[in-house]
């Protein structure tokens, strides 16, 4: 047998060093759809409980919302299960064309691509537009799977402090001798919950002669006035080159995702991105239920409106209870605990509270920064707000933190 | 030697270490192993040696090992400059 023993103890010892180090990843089993309030099966095998959810990324309620459910069973009826081909040969239906139209049409793009998700769009859309003469310069705070995608391309990459505007131009200067300029960022940080200043970037990007490139996976759907995302709220939609974003998130909740931008990179995107080119396309019944998603998000703002009340609500009780929180406007909001252990045992109490949080800690966020991430949907109503924030205060004064600053649970906790 | 340290160690505060940050950072201060510098903007330490010293690092030598420390990384500078 090729598995031995000696294999075996060697993979089942690096899975120990993980635990040793207190990151590894519990399982959790959810036997409800996705909405405020889940049924959950924690630790694995215990009786499953009724729990409010504040670590989801549906944003807008719309994973399980009735129109979205339906419109999924149509293009399964209509469309069949599933493409057995990548877009190119003959995965592509009249609805993979529909969606794309209408993406562009809702982020004022050029052209649109599908991806099977974003993490492929991101991992591929590099390497299709780029070159050895070209260079990225990137936000050292971007998410995973853009630093995966730039890693695989041949152009050079360099990196500037995050949101430190300074520091991007300085690295634009020093790389004006480059064929073509990228910068790159999140228009919404997952961890932080902070909004990349677009309009300063683009105008960096407009002097040194640089294009942009936005992840709105946090974004689309929510931010800004109508929710096409960062670049609206910044009034820079005509400005930015390309955007990468998700159906998985706000829009939606399924998967999926897609390259939108200047015509001609997605077309490169087309020719060339090879996650594009050989993996399987998006399956109908969610093209056909994004495409519902895109509509409700196009002709109205109530879920986004809702969302943003939801937030104000949450952002102004969490700080009335004395929690420390990250400022800001976006519905992550990161309540800061600073200590890896601390985080984590907060976080197993507010579940006993009923409330479902995650605690992250490095190396998801940098060492000494370790949090509680919340995540606000519009699925949420007050009283569920309400219901975490009480939470909050009740297991923050166990800890006996609130009211405590970053330095004042350093000192309590250390880092 | 000394020189060299020093240019590099001042490029690093600049580059890694924010204003408010109180943090000391020296010719030994562990860079990569204490999430100082992580794996993604090392990349730009790499930049700024190579046009600095006129040098090519090999992406099989600019390890996070070479690069944890100012004074590992005047070591693989100085081992490329001949």
């Amino acid at each position: 047998m090729a598995y031995s023993d000696k294999a075996r103890a060697a993979f089942n010892s690096e899975i120990d060093a993980i635990k040793e180090k207190g990151l590894y990843k519990e399982k959790r089993f959810i036997s409800s759809p996705q909405d405020a309030e889940i049924l959950v099966e924690f630790p694995e095998g215990a009786e499953k409980k009724r729990v409010l959810n504040f670590c989801a990324n549906n944003y807008l309620g719309l994973s399980s919302h009735p129109d979205v459910v339906a419109a999924a069973h149509r293009g399964l009826d209509e469309r069949g299960y599933g493409m057995s081909s990548v877009r190119f040969i003959c995965g592509t239906q009249d609805i993979h064309r529909e969606l794309q139209n209408k993406v562009s049409k809702f982020l004022g793009m050029e052209s649109t691509l599908l991806f099977p998700s974003c993490m492929d769009a991101n991992s591929g859309v590099f390497e299709a537009i780029l070159s050895p003469q070209d260079v990225i310069i990137a936000d050292r705070l971007i998410h995973a799977s853009l630093v995966d995608g730039i890693r695989l391309c041949s152009a050079e990459y360099d990196t500037f402090k995050h949101m430190d505007m300074k520091h991007l131009e300085n690295k634009l200067i020093l790389h004006q001798d480059k064929r073509n300029r990228l910068v790159v960022t999140d228009g919404v940080f997952s961890m932080d919950g902070d909004l990349a200043p677009l309009d300063e970037m683009c105008a960096l990007c407009d002097k040194y002669d640089a294009m942009i490139l936005v992840d709105e996976s946090h974004a689309s759907g929510f931010i800004g006035k109508t929710g096409r995302g960062t670049h609206e709220h910044f009034g820079v939609i005509d400005k930015v080159d390309i955007i990468t974003t998700t159906f998985g998130k706000g829009l939606g909740g399924a998967s999926g995702g897609c390259v939108s931008g200047r015509r001609e990179l997605v077309e490169l995107c087309r020719q060339k991105a090879r996650p594009y080119l050989f993996s399987n396309s998006m399956a109908p019944c969610i093209v056909a239920a994004s495409i519902t998603v895109i509509d409700l998000v196009s002709s109205s703002t109530e879920r986004r409106d809702k969302l943003e009340r939801n937030t104000e609500r949450f952002r102004k009780g969490i700080t009335e209870a004395g929690l420390c929180i990250r400022e800001g406007e976006t519905p992550i909001v990161p309540v800061m605990l600073f200590n890896a252990k601390l985080a984590n045992d907060m976080s197993r109490d507010m579940y006993a509270e009923g409330i479902y949080v995650i605690g992250f800690f490095f190396p998801v966020v940098p060492a000494g920064a370790a949090r509680i991430r919340v995540q606000l949907s519009a699925a949420h109503e007050f009283h569920h707000i309400d219901k975490c924030v009480e939470a909050f205060r009740k297991v923050g004064e166990k800890y006996g933190i609130l009211g405590l600053d970053k330095n004042g649970i350093i000192a309590k906790y250390g880092m | 030697m000394a020189e060299m340290k020093d240019v590099i160690l001042q490029y690093v505060i600049g580059e890694y270490v924010d204003e408010d940050d109180e943090q000391d950072v020296g010719y030994d201060t562990p860079l990569i192993s204490s999430g100082l510098v992580d794996s993604f903007s090392m990349v730009s330490l790499k930049v700024f040696l190579e046009k600095k010293y006129s040098i090519k690092l090999p992406d099989d030598e600019a390890t996070p090992e070479a690069f944890d420390t100012v004074t590992s990384i005047c070591r693989l500078v100085k081992k490329h400059q001949g």
